[in-house]
């Protein structure tokens, strides 16, 4: 196991906090003079500080230091060039001297590596074409069951929702074993006479095994939308000479954007964040930006951890920025995410 | 014509979502090892199931894990929802977004953060870590729960009951309790179904030693699936499911 030294002002830090945190509570009880109700929250302040606070701290502690405790941008040089560490740790004469020999970097695998950067690309792009699809399949699906003269509708948006309760890695898992090469697919189409393929272990998959686990986060919230929509406005509109097409392009649209920016954060957050639906559909060889973080974490290097920190607070400040993006778009967060 | 047209696409839809899931569960029941060949019905993977120590223990570190943590976070979360309730705005404010951290966070990173913590603080990773990580992401929910029964309530019958004399201990026990029971009871059994399906922060807060079911499943189905496998998830899909359905037929009756 990996051994931090931690620094002897980190305990006194918490020493000093633990004490401010009591004094602060006698100073509150005396100025009210006695117990008030605000203080029954007051274990749960200790623990949000000490389990929600201090780690989101310490990932930024390790992301700008190396790992013997000193300041350093090198994490976030790393995440841009993937050798720059190890080229920085390479004795700098020894590395001067295959220079002059006529060697390149790229000769000794120390050139500018910018996997991290084209993992993060990839993964936005993944995560932004799953949200696509989701929304493409999803729309209309809500839509039609969102219908008033459905009368199926209600019943079956709890079909919709039910896979939404349902664990992501079991359900990735059920995805995987349909994928498998004896899979049932796969028995299919060779019943068929078309042959066993290879549908395991690629980009494909990990996409497939995306928008099967997520499509359901999109339906929902765009449903909730359009069925506490006021159908009359759209009925004017169609009296007042709309046609279908433009009834739907110029009232229902523009009225169900709530539910739409709901969907797109519910399924496009995940999709950045995840990397179980990859490394079991993907085989491993499919790297999304969370694997690339699994991964460091997973060395034994704690230089890697101090990287994969750096990789984490670019994540979390990455979707806290599209979060609040998101929240520009429809403030009152109409859309109502969860169940 | 076009309604067809819609209903086939809705089936078409419903079919992709529920394929692999029936697939796996028939699968389950299978007698046969291999996938391509039906060989007859059979409880041959869940007799197996029972008889494996390794899952067997994970189940028990999995229920017991969520048992505790469902406790723990409901005693802490329902008596912060009492205090950030009566809290002033801006305060209430503070404290409601810190609360928001743990949900809007990303698992992994969520994960990741306690991991550095109790590696930075030397506490080694296993059962007790796993249990204080599943508190942490409990808690908010249960304070989801809670607060909109606090809202509901009478303002003053807490104060009332101080001016008669009650302590603030006996006066949140026989007063503010009791009316807000149903989301206590409601917040209790959600932290308890979201830390049994719970796998990402699980799987950093634990050595590979203390596996639940989630962490376990994940480090066999990297090696390929197996029919215990199956009929695990079989199970585990059914029992979340007969709890969420549970959760949500009490939430939406408290509405």
């Amino acid at each position: 196991m990996t051994d931090f030294q931690v620094p002897i002002w980190g305990y006194w830090l918490m020493g000093i906090g633990l004490a401010a945190f009591i004094v602060m509570l006698g100073m509150y009880i005396r100025k009210n003079r006695g117990f008030k109700r605000p203080l029954f929250a007051s274990p749960y302040v200790l623990w949000l500080v000490i389990f929600t606070v201090i780690p989101c701290l310490l990932v930024a502690y390790f992301s700008f230091t190396d790992p013997a405790g000193n300041f350093t941008l090198d994490n976030f040089k790393n995440f841009w060039d993937s050798n720059f560490n190890a080229r920085k740790a390479m004795d700098q004469e020894e590395l001067n001297m295959y220079l002059s020999m006529g060697l390149t970097l790229e000769d000794l695998g120390l050139a500018r590596n910018s996997i991290n950067i084209d993992t993060l690309v990839f993964s936005l792009w993944m995560a932004f074409l799953c949200t696509a699809i989701c929304l493409l399949l999803g729309y209309p699906a809500a839509h039609i069951m969102a219908d008033r003269n459905f009368k199926l509708g209600p019943t079956l948006v709890i079909l919709f929702i039910v896979p939404m309760w349902m664990n992501f890695l079991l359900r990735t898992i059920a995805m995987m074993s349909l994928l498998e090469d004896n899979g049932l697919i796969n028995n299919v189409l060779e019943m068929v006479g078309i042959g066993r393929q290879k549908l395991l272990n690629n980009t494909a998959a990990v996409q497939l095994g995306m928008v099967y686990n997520f499509l359901p986060f999109m339906v929902f919230p765009i449903y909730n939308v359009l069925n506490k929509m006021d159908y009359k406005l759209s009925e004017a509109a169609m009296d007042l000479g709309c046609d279908h097409w433009h009834t739907f392009y110029k009232v229902t649209l523009p009225l169900s954007v709530p539910g739409v920016v709901s969907g797109i954060t519910m399924v496009f957050m995940p999709a950045v964040t995840t990397f179980y639906i990859s490394r079991l559909l993907g085989g491993g060889k499919i790297s999304l930006f969370g694997d690339l973080i699994e991964a460091k974490f997973l060395s034994t290097s704690l230089q890697e951890w101090n990287v994969g920190s750096a990789l984490s607070l670019i994540m979390m400040v990455l979707i806290l920025l599209s979060l609040g993006l998101l929240r520009r778009v429809d403030p009152e967060g109409e859309g109502g995410g969860m169940v | 014509m076009m309604k067809i047209l819609k209903r086939f696409y809705l089936g078409l839809i419903l079919l992709f979502l529920y394929v692999p899931i029936v697939v796996l569960i028939v699968q389950s029941f299978n007698a046969g090892e291999s996938r391509a060949v039906w060989e007859g019905f059979s409880l041959t993977w869940y007799g197996k199931l029972f008889n494996d120590p390794n899952i067997m223990k994970s189940l028990w570190v999995t229920v017991s894990i969520a048992v505790l943590a469902a406790l723990f976070s409901t005693i802490l979360g329902t008596l912060a929802a009492i205090g950030i309730h009566a809290m002033r705005k801006r305060p209430q404010a503070i404290m409601l977004t810190l609360n928001n951290i743990p949900m809007t966070m990303p698992d992994i990173v969520t994960g990741i953060s306690l991991m550095l913590l109790f590696i930075f603080t030397k506490v080694e990773r296993g059962y007790v870590t796993m249990l204080l990580a599943h508190i942490t992401f409990d808690v908010p929910y249960v304070i989801l729960s809670v607060m909109p029964k606090l809202k509901q309530m009478n303002k003053h019958s807490y104060e009332a009951a101080l001016d008669l004399g009650a302590t603030p201990m006996y006066a949140l026990l026989h007063v503010i309790l009791p009316e807000v029971m149903p989301g206590v009871i409601t917040g209790a059994m959600l932290a308890f179904t979201l830390s049994l399906d719970d796998f990402t922060i699980s799987y950093f807060t634990t050595s590979p030693l203390v596996q639940n079911l989630s962490t376990l499943i994940y480090s066999q189905a990297r090696k390929g699936i197996k029919p215990t496998m199956n009929a695990l998830s079989a199970l585990m899909f059914v029992v979340l499911l007969l709890l969420l359905l549970l959760v949500n037929k009490r939430s939406s009756k408290q509405e």
